[in-house]
């Protein structure tokens, strides 16, 4: 006996505890009554009323904006920390640049906040920029610390990359600039494209590091769904977790699909 | 291709390397500063600034601290520093408590997720090739999912009119709906969902590694099941349960979110004073040194895991 009962029912009721409160989110944005665990009939009405939601729209849409340019300069900038880090052999702080690279990962959110927060008033103070908070200073702060997710994805992908690729390629006669073109971007590429949806759906998900370095007029997507939840359920939340599950499910599935396409063998 | 055409794109090339060459700046060496200066400015710097600022003086204004550096009228530097602050949250009962709170509920939620994470990563591990990697992509999937509406889902769950208090008042069991949410059991609840996959995972790599021959030599050697997880399994298993431990605990301390949404308002927890010292009270001081002495609690917290982590690298070489 490979697996006995005690794991398989362990398992089943963990998988069913990880599930039920997703299940439960999708069914009740589904339901006609304003009460949320109480069904009355199938409606799309909280849909709606979240259409409708001025609010909410204009919030989603600037948490958009800020999770794509976080995610992109996140990439960028985890991407040469990764090179940096296993590429070129020892150098002068590199000790630093791992310990830089690795703490944000275990910094809790309220430090990382309000340490931006700090940074960017003394700045202001000192230098007059960023000039007030809002949609820069967000995305700041989420570049560097969705910038610690893409460094820990892209590092791990060129540690298990072949290296005789590259040594060939500069046997050859390509300068470094060409071999990473031609060679290591292409093979890194699903990295990137990971690390980069890691890094979206981080800044997107954020409430504790944008609450600190939000102005007034910027508020985030989070920040409206916490100050709607506060106090108490409401149904046209469902709505919206249920059009976000959607997104990620699909998205997931579809990654799934194209990752078995490229690497039919493994 | 001629020797005299070179394209514009590899004349521009060729003319920013040469300028950054001409400045002393390499490929290598730009490759290098950028991550590290970002780095540097927008996380390194910051936490100097909070330690600055926790040992500054509290005023009314914007912002609202007093200068820790005076240049006086004849150009001389005055430092100021104050230690009010630190002395402040060591002597009032509220932040002790807080700091006490925040270690026993994170510990106690690490423990309850380690229990029910070690048989669903032996289940996984265990299981066919085929279903291994559908398998782990469920524990992976509610990470992509927002954080903040996956602690909503518990408000609706264990409401005085959740689905828990509905189901068990429709079967008959209970007359009048128990008290589930805002409690210190919600907090247990919330922190062990969101953090399961990172209990699971390093588990699951640790046992997905390990030598099945091993576990079949202690069991022909006459050793009970039982005998043979304790002696053999979780100690060969124990960089990826400290991994995971850690991965749980660290976060679980800071946490702000889960205590104030699912927890009372007696639910003291660390993340959410120093919350409340910046936002209500704006004593961004006495929030800046509750942040220094939480990454000083978390100190012996983080060697662990980076000590568990390289142990599980190590492995791999």
């Amino acid at each position: 006996m490979r697996r006995g009962y005690f794991t398989t029912i362990m398992a089943i009721i963990g998988f069913a505890f990880l599930y039920a409160p997703i299940v439960s989110l999708v069914v009740f944005s589904f339901n006609e009554s304003r009460l949320v665990t109480v069904w009355t009939g199938f409606s799309l009405r909280w849909y709606a009323a979240l259409f409708n939601d001025s609010q909410v729209v204009a919030a989603g849409l600037l948490s958009l904006q800020i999770a794509a340019v976080s995610a992109s300069s996140a990439t960028v900038l985890g991407t040469l920390a990764g090179i940096a880090l296993t590429r070129l052999g020892k150098f002068r702080g590199k000790t630093a640049l791992t310990g830089m690279v690795s703490a944000p990962l275990v910094m809790p959110e309220v430090i990382t906040g309000l340490s931006a927060l700090l940074l960017f008033v003394s700045m202001d103070a000192l230098l007059g920029w960023p000039g007030g908070r809002g949609f820069t200073t967000i995305t700041i702060a989420h570049s560097t610390f969705c910038m610690a997710y893409v460094t820990v994805v892209v590092r791990s992908r060129l540690v298990d990359m072949d290296r005789s690729l590259d040594e060939a390629a500069m046997d050859l006669g390509a300068t470094p600039l060409r071999v990473f073109f031609d060679i290591t971007l292409p093979i890194i590429a699903p990295a990137l494209i990971s690390g980069w949806l890691l890094a979206f759906t981080l800044s997107l998900d954020d409430l504790v590091i944008a609450s600190f370095v939000s102005g007034p007029g910027s508020s985030t997507l989070p920040m409206v769904i916490f100050s709607k939840i506060r106090l108490g359920v409401s149904p046209d939340v469902n709505a919206l977790a249920t059009i976000i599950i959607g997104i990620v499910a699909i998205g997931v599935v579809a990654a799934t699909v194209i990752g078995a396409r490229r690497q039919p063998n493994a | 291709m001629s020797a005299g055409a070179i394209s514009p794109r590899r004349r521009a090339w060729a003319f920013i390397t040469n300028a950054l060459y001409r400045l002393g700046i390499s490929g290598r060496t730009a490759l290098i500063l950028a991550p590290t200066l970002w780095l540097a400015v927008f996380f390194l710097i910051p936490l100097l600034v909070v330690f600055k600022i926790a040992l500054s003086a509290f005023a009314l204004g914007q912002p609202p601290y007093l200068p820790m550096f005076d240049w006086g009228a004849d150009g001389s530097l005055s430092i100021t520093l104050h230690f009010s602050n630190f002395l402040f949250i060591l002597q009032d009962a509220l932040y002790a408590n807080a700091y006490i709170n925040s270690v026993r509920i994170a510990a106690i939620s690490t423990a309850i997720s380690l229990v029910l994470a070690y048989p669903m990563a032996w289940f996984i591990a265990r299981s066919d090739d085929k279903y291994r990697n559908l398998l782990l992509m469920l524990v992976i999937l509610p990470f992509w999912t927002s954080f903040l509406l996956r602690v909503y889902a518990w408000m609706g769950f264990l409401g005085r009119n959740g689905i828990i208090n509905n189901a068990l008042i429709g079967l008959g069991i209970i007359d009048e709906p128990i008290t589930m949410l805002q409690t210190e059991g919600a907090v247990f609840v919330g922190i062990v969902y969101t953090y399961l996959p990172f209990m699971i995972l390093p588990i699951y790599t640790a046992l997905v590694k390990l030598d099945q021959s091993l576990i079949e030599a202690s069991a022909d050697l006459g050793a009970q099941p039982l005998m043979t997880f304790l002696t053999v399994t979780l100690p060969l298993s124990m960089p990826g349960v400290i991994a995971g431990s850690m991965l749980v605990f660290i976060p679980a301390i800071g946490e702000f979110v889960i205590p104030s949404l699912l927890g009372g308002a007696d639910t003291l927890m660390i993340g959410r004073v120093l919350w409340d010292e910046f936002f209500a009270n704006r004593d961004w001081p006495v929030a800046s040194a509750v942040a220094i002495v939480m990454l000083v609690i978390l100190v012996v917290p983080i060697m662990l895991l980076s000590r568990a982590q390289n142990a599980v690298v190590e492995k791999d070489a």
